[in-house]
């Protein structure tokens, strides 16, 4: 089979991200059961959800670090099982662990992935980047050396390295001070105006309210809930959240 | 599909942040000169059973000094995870295994280049010999090959330090048998046609398991 033409025919999709049936186990426990799940090119959806509720299972499938128990995942209309090396490099993943190496600096990090992804112009691109994430001045510090803050941009600027039409982000908030977060949801708000689709997990409803499109609750393995965040004030979210979670976990 | 500037990028980025660190390196290197000076003062060599007692010495060193080296080389990969940003990466992940097994190569190689000489005084031995060298490639490609496996899969677990051995030597040796016994040779100053049996004990070794170990590493590498 011609493997590229075939890519090309299932590229053609209405959904960024399809799921349907998903499950995933551990041995006997079921982390994920049935998951559905559709995410329009260019929104930008949050899954909320308590501890163990499967988000990172969730995103960590997408991005093809672990393989589903069953069902149905497309990513930019590419089986998840069939093209995964293909999707790679349609997604670009961040995760709360920063995949940086702290003897290489913030430029050589970024120089790395980005041979490893092909990436044109690879040492303009990286420039760039470090321009857009504020760390133009850190270019030759290790990343190491760094705050966290700072490494979670660098982390995000590789993820974003070669352009990808899909960003999966797994608690981007998480140990980031106030500033450094408020940072973050400007960068995803310039990420969401240029177009890109972004698929993230959280526990600040009010964050999810504010920089995303729509939201997804997540409750022992299960969407229960989706709503728009147009029509959805947190303290609805808050109340839906609570009365969802409640009995389920 | 397969690229094997993959496999460079990732030997490029191992060798650049060991030239930082020198942590598999020193331990290797200190480790191996450690082994060679204890068994030739423990030992009682004359000049006439040196030879006979060298190449298991030898091979002694250069087995748990690799071993050293397998572990640094995923103890970096486990920091930050960075094994799962190599993962992600629109690469295939077979290649990963040929970078980070090609590192292990030259980092073993020039552990071994340093020992040689101290190796070579203390035992009188000749070492400027390529039949020599021959024997030593075919002897660290096999380790290294299994090695590397071996090491990303004994660094998910718990008691890394300790896996990594029990699955390592059960499976090489017989590479390391035949390395020995062909070192023995060599050293005698036999040709290397002599030592042909071992060697192709070696290179057989060192194609099925770099041959199994690039078909299984995505597999391994999963959750």
């Amino acid at each position: 089979m011609n493997m590229s033409a075939s890519v090309t025919s299932e590229s053609k999709a209405c959904y960024a991200v399809e799921v349907e049936g998903l499950s995933k186990n551990w041995g006997h426990t079921a982390v994920l059961r049935g998951v559905k799940l559709h995410v329009p090119y260019g929104s930008s959806v949050t899954i909320l959800g308590p501890n163990g509720a499967g988000k990172t299972t969730l995103l960590r499938i997408l991005a093809t670090l672990s393989r589903p128990s069953g069902g149905r995942v497309r990513v930019d209309g590419l089986d998840l099982l069939r093209f995964d090396q293909s999707i790679r490099q349609r997604i670009g993943f961040v995760s709360h662990q920063t995949y940086l190496y702290g003897e290489l600096s913030s430029f050589e990090n970024l120089r790395f992935y980005g041979r490893m992804y092909r990436v044109p112009d690879l040492e303009q691109r990286v420039v760039e980047l470090l321009e857009q994430f504020g760390l133009a001045e850190q270019r030759d510090n290790l990343a190491r050396t760094l705050s966290r803050g700072m490494q979670q941009r660098l982390s995000l600027a590789r993820a974003l390295l070669h352009r990808p039409k899909i960003l999966l982000w797994d608690e981007p908030y998480a140990c980031l001070d106030q500033r450094a977060a408020d940072a973050l949801t400007g960068i995803l708000r310039d990420l969401r105006m240029k177009g890109s689709t972004i698929l993230m997990t959280t526990h600040d409803l009010e964050r999810s309210v504010q920089a995303t499109d729509q939201v997804a609750l997540l409750v022992a393995g299960k969407i229960v809930y989706e709503a728009c965040t147009q029509t959805l004030s947190r303290e609805q979210l808050l109340a839906t959240y609570l009365e969802r979670t409640r009995s389920r976990t | 599909m397969t690229d094997w500037r993959d496999a460079l990028n990732v030997v490029v980025k191992d060798v650049a942040t060991e030239m930082r660190t020198k942590e598999a390196l020193g331990a290797m290197l200190v480790f191996a000169l450690l082994v060679i000076i204890i068994f030739n003062f423990a030992l009682e060599l004359r000049s006439d059973n040196a030879r006979e007692i060298a190449p298991g010495i030898l091979w002694v060193a250069f087995a748990f000094a690799g071993m050293l080296g397998f572990n640094r080389s995923f103890a970096l990969e486990r920091e930050n995870a960075c094994i799962e940003g190599l993962m992600l990466a629109a690469a295939d992940r077979s290649m990963i295994y040929v970078g980070k097994m090609l590192g292990n190569v030259v980092f073993m190689s020039l552990a071994e280049m340093c020992v040689l000489p101290i190796f070579a005084a203390l035992f009188d031995v000749p070492v400027l010999n390529p039949a020599l060298w021959l024997v030593i490639l075919l002897g660290t490609l096999g380790l290294c090959a299994v090695g590397t496996l071996f090491a990303v899969m004994a660094v998910s677990t718990r008691a890394r330090e300790v896996i990594l051995p029990l699955l390592l030597f059960p499976i090489t040796v017989p590479l390391i048998i035949a390395a020995v016994k062909a070192t023995g040779q060599v050293l005698d100053g036999q040709r290397l046609s002599e030592a042909f049996v071992w060697l192709r004990l070696m290179l057989g070794f060192d194609i099925i398991f770099t041959l199994l170990a690039f078909l299984g590493f995505e597999y391994v590498i999963e959750e």
